[in-house]
């Protein structure tokens, strides 16, 4: 090692071994910084985990939703043949499905398995049921032309009944969507305005600490420190206490899913699937725990780094 | 810049041209005003004068704590003009500085308080180990390595902070009345070691009240009266 390489090192082991040192005793103030960083980094897990958590509710529902189209016993193959490939053409149809009225009676009966006198009376008549096309729709916020298409007079003549659109499904849709976005945003603006709290308190500790050790700071700088060895140790301090946080706030959550599965017994608290919460921060538990480190370490040390400047600064008159 | 004038700026360790300080407004609130001094090096110079003269302001323009209102200062051929926020540490770097209240880290021991001075430089641990030893031999402390600075006498103190001043080995040592708070026979043994430091080549530049030290030195004493040089004399003797 070259000597200006070695005294860099030797110098960066110095501050971070002196940063260990002061977070040990500045113990009491690391709390007041450490415990409003917690609170920040677990909102902004949290926030994470329910986004994620929606965004599946709302895709598995999705999925399960289309619109019915009931054809009428008149209608010819041709007909039946031309209307599906007038559909496929429909920028907004994902994918079309035709059930006979065979098909639709063997869907009916399978849906309806428990329900024996309902099966009886199907069963009695000769088959009720419609020949149907399931339309699956790419956006099920943008369903109007498909709406549209439908209602032309020359569609609907071939029609026995309206179309279905999944009526009551489509509201909880519109709920969820709804809530996940609002949520979303209550989100976002938590987080900035707790990071900025977290920002501000740990501004404080540090200048609390810098205030402390003045003298100690002037008598360094008298000796010639240069400012990154005076700044140094309190940048390791705070990044000590972001990682420290991160892993409280990892450990919060998972306390918090222990506890919303056992103690409760609960799989889903509103519309927030527990379940699904719990498997995702279980798969994705090593990058969560990397993000909400990265996080951590980043307003810590970023808050720090500002903190110290305005005291750092030499003399100027 | 002639030629000439560079080579002696060169040649001077110190030079003060016409510097003023004021705080505040006005000729009254000025700590000093159009001082001229130079200083050349191996140079051994007391600074006296009363309280408030401007001694302790003189000093701290030296080390940059200070920025004069108007006027050049030049120490070790770097023009504080020209110097640069950053490079403030590297030019303290080459200044010893001893303090009337020590300035001693209260929560380090002799040893460390000489150490820190070499760990804020970035010096490895062996040569640390090497050098502090040999330092605090020339200020008479060996032995006393592990205490720490509250179990020390002021005048052990001080020779510590000289220690610290002087293991960098600093062409300049400026000392800020050194005995001001210490009794006669300590502040001679502080007065022995700054001699002694000056003979290995280092410029001194002391101030003192001390009028028996100044009288037995027989150095050249550089007199402040109202922000003012009265006098600058070669082996002279205290005369206020």
């Amino acid at each position: 090692m070259s000597g200006r390489w070695k005294t860099r090192w030797v110098t960066m082991i110095r501050v971070i071994h002196t940063g260990i040192v002061n977070f040990i005793r500045n113990a009491s103030l690391a709390v007041a910084a450490m415990a409003v960083m917690v609170v920040t980094l677990t909102i902004v897990l949290f926030s994470v985990i329910t986004n994620a958590t929606f965004n599946n509710t709302i895709a598995q529902i999705t999925n399960k939703i289309d619109i019915s189209v009931f054809l009428k016993d008149s209608d010819t193959n041709a007909q039946t043949k031309q209307l599906l490939g007038q559909l496929k053409k429909l920028p907004n149809v994902k994918s079309l499905q035709y059930l006979s009225k065979e098909q639709a009676l063997h869907q009916y009966q399978q849906q309806n398995a428990g329900n024996e006198q309902l099966l009886t009376a199907i069963n009695e008549t000769s088959n009720p049921l419609p020949a149907t096309i399931l339309i699956k729709p790419v956006d099920l916020n943008h369903i109007q032309d498909i709406k549209d298409f439908l209602n032309k007079p020359d569609v609907a003549k071939l029609q026995s009944d309206a179309p279905s659109y999944s009526g009551d499904r489509k509201e909880a849709i519109d709920k969820i969507t709804h809530a996940t976005n609002v949520l979303r945003e209550i989100g976002i603006i938590t987080v900035v305005v707790f990071a900025v709290i977290c920002a501000l308190i740990i501004f404080n500790t540090i200048q609390m600490a810098i205030f402390n050790r003045r003298d100690e700071i002037q008598i360094q700088r008298l000796l010639g420190a240069s400012t990154s060895f005076i700044r140094g140790p309190f940048v390791v301090e705070t990044i000590i206490y972001g990682i420290l946080s991160a892993i409280i706030s990892v450990l919060i959550i998972n306390a918090a899913f222990l506890a919303s599965s056992t103690a409760l017994q609960a799989s889903s608290l509103g519309l927030l699937d527990i379940n699904y919460a719990s498997t995702y921060f279980g798969n994705h538990f090593w990058e969560l725990l990397a993000m909400q480190l990265v996080l951590g370490i980043v307003l810590g040390a970023v808050s720090s780094a500002i903190a110290t400047r305005r005291y750092l600064k030499f003399k100027t008159k | 810049m002639t030629q000439a004038l560079y080579w002696v700026i060169i040649k001077l360790m110190i030079l003060l041209d016409r510097v003023t300080k004021t705080y505040g407004r006005g000729e009254k609130g000025s700590a000093l005003s159009r001082i001229s001094l130079h200083v050349e090096p191996k140079e051994f110079v007391i600074v006296v004068g009363q309280s408030g003269a401007g001694k302790t302001t003189l000093l701290r323009l030296l080390t940059r704590e200070e920025r004069p209102t108007s006027g050049k200062i030049i120490v070790g051929g770097v023009d504080y003009d020209k110097l640069k926020d950053k490079d403030i540490p590297l030019l303290r770097r080459k200044i010893g500085t001893v303090f009337q209240d020590f300035k001693l880290l209260p929560n380090k021991n002799v040893y460390e308080n000489v150490a820190y001075a070499l760990e804020v430089v970035g010096v490895g641990n062996r040569e640390i180990r090497h050098t502090v030893p040999k330092v605090l031999n020339i200020v008479n402390l060996k032995g006393k390595e592990k205490n720490m600075p509250l179990e020390l006498s002021g005048g052990e103190q001080q020779r510590v902070a000289i220690a610290r001043a002087i293991v960098r080995q600093p062409r300049i040592l400026v000392a800020d009345e050194p005995t001001g708070n210490l009794d006669p026979k300590h502040a001679w043994d502080v007065i022995k070691v700054l001699e002694k430091i000056n003979r290995y080549g280092t410029t001194v530049l002391l101030t003192t009240h001390n009028v028996e030290i100044v009288n037995k030195l027989k150095r050249r004493v550089v007199t402040i009266k109202d922000g003012k040089i009265a006098s600058d004399k070669a082996n002279a003797g205290y005369k206020i």
